[in-house]
């Protein structure tokens, strides 16, 4: 028997604290367009740090980190302490996620975050084309090793 | 506006957005790749449509705020707005939008939360981390010494 409470704590789970969460970055992206002008996309920030400008992008970096510290104490449950992939794997999709978001010139914050927000048609293209590989290449991956297993 | 105040305050206003940017994207649920691909795995069966509502907060924050200062010159704390010049949607664009969300819906993480989630020090992250640099590293390489990829607004700022 579920209490009242209990479908509560579990909504809120399910979408509170993601519209939240969103809210929050969403609100760190306009501090930094309105206060410093600048773009709040990650993969940008990571393949432009050794260049000329890599100050500011060194220090959102850092905040990131931080931040990520932060949370990890106040709210360990946001992390996963398991891996869901073999690293063998993980080691494929981080190479090309570095590789993407470079020729692609964004990832989820720039193209996703900012470019919707502003509602440039480039970004919206870039997030129906990431959001529809990640789709195939997520039911694929279940299929694939549910079919070897 | 460039006298070395300014300069401080700016690098401050970024190490906190960057704070702020991981305090949302972990509380939204971007730091755990289990849910990130629960989120794009549609047809599991056990589909978690969460995250979406990350997507929707974000967006719809940056949107009004946006919206707000289209009209100003410059930002508060510089002289001008950092614009994305670019418009068109290019090949480039959309094979390296294909190969981001490949390696999205392969691992589950995305540039931001895997780096926000280095503290934690799990393998995943970390080994997830070492190859996307890897791969931003191998891309800057490969362009510097041939002419694969097209022209580039990373032209003049490039990593190497």
């Amino acid at each position: 028997m579920r209490h009242d409470w209990e479908f509560h704590v579990v909504d809120t789970v399910n979408w509170l604290r993601p519209l939240l969460g969103g809210a929050l970055i969403g609100l760190s992206a306009a501090a930094l367009w309105g206060l410093n002008g600048r773009i709040a996309g990650i993969s940008g920030m990571v393949g432009q740090l050794l260049g000329p400008d890599g100050g500011w992008r060194a220090a959102f970096l850092a905040g990131l980190v931080a931040g990520g510290a932060l949370m990890l104490s106040f709210l360990p449950d946001a992390f996963s302490t398991t891996a869901v992939r073999p690293l063998t794997v993980t080691a494929i999709a981080g190479f090309a996620v570095g590789v993407g978001t470079q020729l692609g010139h964004g990832c989820t914050s720039g193209h996703g975050v900012c470019g919707l927000g502003r509602f440039s048609v480039r970004s919206a293209a870039a997030t129906l084309v990431f959001l529809g590989g990640g789709i195939i290449t997520a039911s694929l991956y279940r299929w694939i090793a549910g079919a070897a297993s | 506006m460039d006298s070395g105040g300014g300069v401080m305050i700016r690098l401050w206003v970024s190490f906190g957005g960057g704070v702020l940017f991981a305090v949302g994207l972990s509380l939204g649920g971007m730091t755990r790749p289990d849910r990130v691909i629960a989120f794009l795995d549609v047809l599991s069966g056990a589909w978690d449509p969460s995250l979406a509502f990350v997507m929707a907060g974000a967006v719809s924050v940056f949107a009004v705020a946006f919206r707000t200062l289209r009209n100003r010159k410059q930002p508060l704390l510089d002289t001008r707005f950092d614009r994305p010049k670019w418009r068109h949607i290019s090949p480039r664009l959309v094979i390296g939008a294909a190969v981001f969300g490949f390696g999205w819906g392969l691992g589950g993480f995305c540039p931001g939360p895997g780096i926000a989630a280095l503290p934690g020090a799990q393998p995943d992250t970390l080994v997830f981390v070492i190859a996307m640099i890897a791969g931003v590293a191998a891309f800057h390489l490969t362009r510097r010494f041939t002419k694969i990829g097209g022209p580039s607004s990373y032209a003049h700022r490039t990593l190497l």
